[in-house]
């Protein structure tokens, strides 16, 4: 068995709509639970755990968490529900399954640090999830597990939901945090962090949806159980977004430790076409693009980190050798060149000369000077940007002039103007 | 929804923006907000109507200018990509013989590209509205188009 539900043990299972059936699947136990305990011991659980942010980056959770707790006064918690790195689905299925799950962990994360006030802010695309993580709040708030007096308790705590307006830059903290303010979402320079100044200046805690969902089942089978599960460099499950030329396109929840290959094959039973597997784009249009030698590589965030490029929120695209590299680079860096928020000039004029630069490539005119540009522009793209996404937009590029440098000389060498 | 009950919903307060823009938008036949609108709206929430403007076309869900009753979206990142065997935008612009950007002259269709819907394990997809369309075939993609335009959908 590769897979390992616990997130989504309960989709299918309930109604999503029903907070009985979510109760009847022990939920709200979590809560319950933590209610008795202190903010500290449930910070504990959380650090023994080891858990990483489900976001993209891979942030070690306990230590934002700690340092959030450590602020006074007013302060914020914010799921991040902007899913919009191509590739990446995981969130809206959690939204869509199991609503209520997300309303605990962030529940839990409010009784741990301090918190007063939630938010979760959905892209606004995703119609269907708005609707039900509305409807879930709603019922949470009737049945008191949300408002004052928690459950008898003396916590008191609501959520909001919010929408986006089509702008993947705003899953960025402090672009995401603009938005929550009613404004475009172009980020701040940091520090300081969102959870010492964030939105309207307090204190505000950011995590992705998958990162709450995390907590309820870190409460209910400790920290150090939860640590065992998964691989010595990241602990717990993950869920992974497979699509592309794939048979079983499909969520599915694999420990850590498992590998790229097992998900692709087992899981996902190989390419749809019967062709073999060219490349393989991990984490979504920012992530490394990799060739089938190194598909037998865990599917954890450290140790991708010596490719300089992460497993992100666990997509993985898979591509047959039907289509052409630079179709697919090309492809992502007019995804960046739209969704650049415009801020910084490395971004904003980069990204228009990134796509320049590799359509040569595609329409086979690029020369060795081409070569040396493309590479240039994406080192200081990755280098010096404002925010994650110029930092993170040209592994593509990087990636593959290290995996699949061939392809490059070979697309150079039969420059078709200088050899018609 | 008129404008009135839109804004009756929320606060007078910046922050709620995005919300009443996007309800505006949806409410209108044409999906898009009114320079009128876009006025009202700025003196409900006290601020000027340059950074209402900044806001509107900082987010591509958001339109100044009138479309159609029918906004297709059709989504253009790779996991769709790899699976378009027969090229959905090709086809509805066989059907409509518009453009990108584009309206239909009797205003019922306008078509536009979209970044990655989060639907890549039903790839192809496209929005119609806020409609999701999945799976998509070339059938398919004409039949979804014959039932706005017969006014089935
Ligand atoms: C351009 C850009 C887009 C991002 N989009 C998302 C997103 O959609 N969802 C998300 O959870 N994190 C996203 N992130 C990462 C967040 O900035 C942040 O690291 C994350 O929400 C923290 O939560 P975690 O620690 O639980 O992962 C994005 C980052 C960048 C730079
Ligand atoms: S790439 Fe089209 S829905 Fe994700």
């Amino acid at each position: 068995m590769i897979e390992r539900k616990e997130l989504t043990k309960r989709f299918g299972v309930i109604d999503p709509l029903s907070i009985e059936d979510y109760i009847n699947h022990d939920g709200y136990e979590m809560l319950k639970q933590a209610i008795t305990m202190t903010p500290e011991a449930i910070r504990e659980e959380v650090r023994l755990s080891r858990i990483t942010g489900r976001g993209g980056a891979g942030f070690p959770t306990a230590i934002k968490m700690n340092s959030f707790a450590a602020e006074k006064g007013e302060k914020f918690i914010v799921c991040n529900a902007d899913e919009g790195e191509p590739g990446n689905f995981k969130d809206r299925y959690l939204m869509e399954q199991d609503p209520h799950q997300i309303i605990e962990g962030m529940l839990i994360s409010a009784l741990a640090t301090g918190a007063t006030y939630g938010y979760i802010y959905i892209r606004g695309e995703y119609r269907k999830a708005i609707a039900i993580m509305k409807e879930a709040v709603t019922e949470a708030r009737l049945y008191n597990m949300l408002g004052t007096h928690i459950l008898g308790s003396s916590f008191t705590f609501d959520i909001e939901v919010r929408r986006g307006a089509g702008a993947y830059v705003c899953g960025e903290e402090f672009a995401l945090i603009e938005s929550l303010e009613g404004k475009a979402g172009r980020t701040r320079v940091k520090p300081p962090y969102p959870a010492q100044r964030g939105m309207f200046q307090h204190p505000t805690l950011i995590n992705n949806v998958e990162t709450f969902c995390n907590l309820p089942f870190i409460l209910r089978i400790g920290g150090a159980e939860y640590a065992k599960i998964g691989s010595e460099y990241a602990s717990g499950t993950k869920l992974i977004s497979l699509s592309g030329n794939v048979r079983n396109k499909g969520l599915y929840e694999v420990p850590y430790g498992r590998t790229i290959r097992e998900v692709i094959e087992t899981l996902g039973g190989g390419t749809n076409t019967g062709r073999p597997i060219k490349m393989v784009q991990l984490g979504g249009a920012c992530g490394a693009i990799i060739p089938d030698e190194l598909l037998d590589m865990d599917i954890d965030n450290e140790r991708f980190e010596m490719f300089d490029s992460k497993m992100g929120a666990g997509a993985i695209i898979v591509i047959d050798d039907s289509h052409d590299l630079f179709d697919i680079i090309l492809r992502n860096m007019e995804f960046f060149a739209h969704e650049s928020c415009g801020k910084c000039t490395p971004c904003r004029e980069g990204h228009i000369q990134l796509v320049r630069l590799v359509r040569k490539f595609v329409d086979r005119v690029a020369t060795m000077d081409d070569y040396i540009s493309l590479k240039s522009l994406a080192d200081v793209i990755h280098e010096t940007t404002l925010c994650g996404l110029g930092q993170t937009s040209p592994t593509s590029i990087l990636s593959t002039m290290e995996f699949f440098h061939e392809d490059y000389l070979d697309r150079i060498q039969n420059n078709k103007e200088v050899r018609p | 929804m008129d404008l009135q009950t839109i804004l009756s919903k929320y606060p007078p307060q910046p922050q709620y923006l995005i919300e009443m823009l996007i309800d505006v938008d949806d409410a209108t036949e044409q999906h898009y907000v009114s320079e009128d609108e876009l006025r009202t709206i700025a003196a409900y929430v006290g601020v000027r109507d340059s950074q209402v403007y900044s806001v509107m076309s900082f987010y591509t869900m958001l339109s100044t200018t009138p479309r159609g009753k029918y906004v297709i979206q059709v989504c253009k990142d790779v996991p769709c990509y790899l699976n378009d065997d027969f090229n959905v935008l090709k086809t509805i612009q066989d059907e409509l013989a518009i453009g990108i950007g584009d309206t239909t002259p009797d205003q019922l269709f306008s078509l536009e590209l979209t970044a990655c819907i989060g639907c890549c394990d039903e790839a192809p997809a496209m929005r119609v509205n806020h409609e999701t369309y999945t799976n998509l075939s070339d059938e398919k993609v004409r039949s979804i188009l014959e039932s706005y335009r017969s006014g089935l959908l």
